[in-house]
């Protein structure tokens, strides 16, 4: 996994931002919002089943909860806060009630939610005519198991470090990379099989990998990590 | 391994994209605060993007911005930022005393609440009711100590006028910025205090007319349109309805036969 960087780019704004909630809670909190509000609204958009409205007020409500939990806390405390992973927890555990309340699952796209909101022709078809790529891959990342899904999201999606991810997930760092990168590599089979078209990568000059190749390496790779 | 390295980097890029275009909810979780005037002087409003939140006089927090944000972010859980004025129609609803159309956000409240606000927004200028008429309005007859601390929480007085709700005995009953404010508010609205006040020291709460026989609340407009001559006091409807009265359609005093 030496592709992606493990330093945690945010560090800088975790910072400021504890100081500017010492100083001033409301000024720190448009600053929380103004920096985060995309990240959580990206988490809320998964867990409401791509639902815009749904994910605006679960949005809201997390950023709500998060202001009447700041307002209780100490100096101390706000020092010690870091602000990524505690509003993903904070998020997850929110989606996860509403989820439980409407008899959702958490993180789970179904490949129903898709086919509904494309009412003219396949989803095969689009996908084939290489016009939706985002639906296959949030297709076929509904089919990772659980734990892949939750790292192999927040890590790439939601873009947090290992750690952050194993903070929030609440199981140690490298159970978390090992969880992303066999999503990782489950993925990339999943998109050969399914999608070759997209596997192949159009337009990004990559040549195709055929699916035997992939599932060796795919072999490989789960025999190194296990 | 390199191709596979790669596609697997190619793979997590692909997710990023996964990521919503951008939301700005800023406006949504901030209330928006300003002072404006009203008859009892500068009064702070907060609003969010449904409507008017939160009011309080000046004179309650001692015109201090500091007091009313904290009891605004106790009371709501919200932050606040400074807006350079206050939203259209606050101005002019706190003139005339009637709030028409004006958007309230009254979210936090209980149902039983809001239903008690609502009823209480009806009640005209220049009148008054009973504490139990608003528990009769809302099908809640027996709650009316209720319906007193439901008042008392009223987030946003003046616009919803709980002034105009007072005890039964023609006493002026509490309020949120203290009885003497109560008093002014209605004085300033031409509600006939001083009359209620002799009327109820003679035990009389309802006022008839013996020309339309039709029987009211003292303050109620019909009543006070009645000439001397014509006029009949009652202690009960019940008394009224023996003597031939029928309860006035404006301000119903009808289930209050007790």
């Amino acid at each position: 996994m030496g592709t992606v960087p493990e330093e945690d780019p945010h560090d800088d704004a975790a910072g400021r931002l504890r100081a500017l909630l010492q100083e001033d809670l409301d000024a720190g909190f448009a600053e929380l919002v103004r920096e985060y509000q995309q990240l959580v609204y990206t988490i809320a958009l998964r867990v409401c089943g791509h639902h815009h409205p749904d994910a605006e007020d679960l949005a809201a409500e997390v950023f709500l909860r998060a202001y009447r939990a700041l307002r209780g806390y100490s100096a101390a405390r706000l020092g010690e806060l870091r602000p990524r992973p505690w509003l993903v927890t904070i998020t997850l555990n929110m989606g996860r009630n509403n989820a439980r309340d409407r008899g959702r699952r958490p993180l789970q796209v179904t490949l129903e939610d898709f086919v509904e909101r494309s009412p003219q022709g396949d989803v095969f078809d689009d996908v084939a005519a290489g016009l939706d790529r985002r639906r296959a891959l949030a297709e076929l990342t509904a089919c990772l198991p659980d734990q892949q899904r939750d790292a192999v999201l927040l890590r790439h999606l939601c873009e947090l470090s290992s750690a952050e991810v194993a903070e929030v997930l609440g199981c140690p760092e490298g159970t978390v990379r090992s969880h992303v990168s066999r999503g990782l590599v489950r993925l990339r089979g999943l998109l050969a099989e399914r999608y070759p078209a997209l596997a192949a990568g159009q337009g990004s000059g990559g040549t195709g990998t055929p699916v035997a190749q992939v599932r060796r390496q795919e072999r490989i790779s789960g025999h190194r990590r296990g | 391994m390199a191709t596979g390295e790669d596609d697997l980097a190619r793979v997590a890029r692909m997710l990023a994209e996964l990521a919503p275009g951008p939301v700005d909810l800023t406006g949504r979780l901030f209330a928006q605060w300003c002072t404006v005037g009203s008859p009892v002087g500068e009064v702070y409003v907060a609003s969010t993007d449904r409507g008017v939140c939160y009011l309080r006089t000046g004179e309650s927090v001692g015109g201090d911005d500091q007091r009313f944000l904290e009891q605004l972010r106790d009371r709501l859980g919200r932050p606040a930022r400074r807006a350079a004025r206050p939203p259209a129609g606050v101005a002019p609803a706190l003139r005339s005393g009637r709030p028409g159309r004006l958007p309230l956000d009254l979210r936090g409240l209980s149902d039983f609440e809001r239903a008690v606000l609502e009823a209480t927004a009806r009640i005209p200028v220049g009148e008054t009711r009973p504490y139990r008429w608003v528990a009769e309005r809302i099908a809640r007859p027996t709650a009316v100590r209720a319906v007193a601390s439901a008042l008392g929480r009223n987030p946003v007085p003046l616009l919803i006028p709980c002034h105009r709700v007072t005890r039964a005995n023609g006493d002026i009953g509490g309020y949120v910025f203290g009885g003497q404010v109560k008093e002014r508010l209605l004085r300033l609205e031409d509600v006939n205090v001083d009359e209620v006040n002799d009327l109820a020291g003679e035990h009389v709460y309802f006022l008839g007319s013996d020309t339309t026989n039709i029987v009211c609340f003292p303050t109620c407009h019909h009543a006070r349109r009645i000439t001397e001559p014509h006029r009949q006091g009652f202690r009960t409807i019940a008394q009224a309805r023996r003597a031939g009265y029928r309860p006035c359609k404006h301000c119903k005093p009808a289930e209050l036969a007790a």
